[in-house]
């Protein structure tokens, strides 16, 4: 995918970042399945009923291995919707008692199913940090990206969700929201969008998050298609070019990240996990050979869509990488 | 030739302005940031002044940088056009206020 002005890479060069490497692995983040009950159109996956790729037994096995080292302190979930694994419970389980950071990332919908409606009551006894897309606070807008009614199930869910104590202050389980822009323009400041994500939802539907998370979209998959046929893509790329802020290049969460595809593959992050750019160099390529010392210091793959991530206060799985404007006021006081 | 006017691309020179004139340029860079910025009024609400003020003008740029930044900040098109509304409101309210004078003067002049 080509800019007109300076790419990626040198963007990076001018900024003093390249070759650019990873400081360390801090976070294993797991797509255990391609499967969704969604379908949503900006989804860089491409996730969605027909999708069967999933983890195997084998790389799942490893991946909890991997899971227990010293240096892992984050465990990510994600899919598809994590949840359509057959062996998703016992995963979460066992993630569950190595004592580190959970997080799983749920489209919520899917606790809507029966099959599906205990596992309100077992993140909360595993203590899962729970993390939804959530496009926008008004259910019109979500909806046209996510699918009829999916806003209102939502809804629903974090009803149950916040009973069970998800997003209620002092609970310890938590409930965080990811807002991502519906059409093709940058997400704005994170801090306003999560004041007035709050106070819809509060006013209008009377649920509770703890923290909302800005994406913004990177040209990959559905979304890199929806930017294609809609005549977007050049204006699009012209503005995350524009928007290049090299202190987001600096805390990119491709350098703390190893992700690891359904067949054991490891990448930089999702977005190359789509892009089938694998963790390039010496590094190993597979769970089956992770070598944690190698794979900290690895050189990152990069190409023109990782402009998404360094755009503007930063993007990244737990939003911007930079403080909002609130977070800035609270530390110079 | 007139094809080469008013290109979407020739907005990417805009920050460069003050290449010459530096002073003046850096002065009015500030104040726009300032003035823009969330204060008294919020963000949400700056964007949709700056709106109603981009097509009252009928600046292209402006609408075009306006319309992403309201978008941005998570404002519906309903939001957007009930702003442009006012303007437009304002726009037919300053017209008409004019005919005050246009009655002025045939007060004055019609026997």
């Amino acid at each position: 995918m080509s800019v007109p002005g300076p790419s990626f890479r040198e963007c990076l060069r001018r900024s003093g970042f390249f070759p650019f490497r990873a400081a360390a692995v801090k976070i294993l983040q797991l797509n255990i399945t391609r499967r969704c009950n969604l379908r949503c159109r900006h989804c860089h996956v491409e996730a969605g009923p027909e999708q069967g790729r999933q983890m195997n037994d084998a790389v799942l096995e490893k991946c909890l291995e991997v899971a227990a080292l010293p240096a892992i302190t984050t465990l990510d979930v994600t899919g598809g919707a994590p949840e359509l694994h057959p062996r998703f419970r016992e995963l979460v389980a066992r993630l569950a008692t190595l004592g580190k950071r959970l997080l799983v990332r749920t489209n919520l919908v899917v606790l809507q199913e029966p099959e599906f409606a205990d596992l309100v009551e077992f993140y909360a006894r595993h203590r899962v940090e729970l993390v939804a897309s959530l496009p926008d606070a008004r259910g019109e807008r979500t909806d046209r990206l996510r699918g009829a009614g999916v806003f209102a199930a939502i809804i629903a869910v974090m009803r149950r969700l916040n009973a069970q104590g998800y997003g209620r202050p002092g609970s310890g389980l938590v409930l965080d929201l990811v807002h991502n822009p519906v059409g093709a323009y940058l997400p704005g400041e994170q801090g306003d969008l999560e004041a007035d994500y709050r106070r819809v939802l509060a006013e209008q539907h009377g649920v509770e998050f703890n923290q909302l998370f800005c994406l913004t979209n990177c040209p990959v998959g559905r979304y890199l298609e929806y930017l294609q046929s809609s005549g977007n893509l050049g204006d699009y790329m012209l503005a995350l070019q524009a928007a290049y802020n090299p202190a987001a290049a600096g805390r990119a969460m491709c350098r703390e990240t190893i992700s690891v595809g359904p067949d054991g593959t490891l990448y930089d992050c999702d977005f190359n996990q789509m892009l089938a750019l694998p963790v390039a160099g010496s590094a190993p390529v597979d769970i089956f050979s992770f070598d944690h010392r190698v794979l900290a210091g690895r050189e990152i793959v990069v190409a023109n869509h990782c402009f998404a991530c360094t755009a503007g206060a930063g993007s990244s799985c737990q939003g911007a990488t930079l403080p909002t404007a609130d977070q800035q006021k609270a530390a110079a006081k | 030739m007139a094809d080469d006017y008013y290109e979407k691309k020739d907005l990417q020179d805009f920050p460069r302005i003050a290449e010459q004139a530096p002073e003046q340029g850096r002065a009015f860079f500030d104040y726009y940031a300032k003035a823009t910025a969330p204060g008294a009024l919020s963000a949400r609400e700056k964007a949709l002044i700056a709106l109603a003020v981009a097509t009252v003008r009928h600046c292209p740029y402006c609408i075009d940088a306006y319309t992403n930044k309201c978008l941005s900040l998570g404002l519906t098109g309903d939001e957007m056009l009930e702003a442009i509304h006012v303007g437009a409101a304002m726009v037919a309210g300053d017209t008409l206020a004019h005919a005050t004078q246009v009655r002025k003067i045939l007060r004055q002049k019609e026997m």
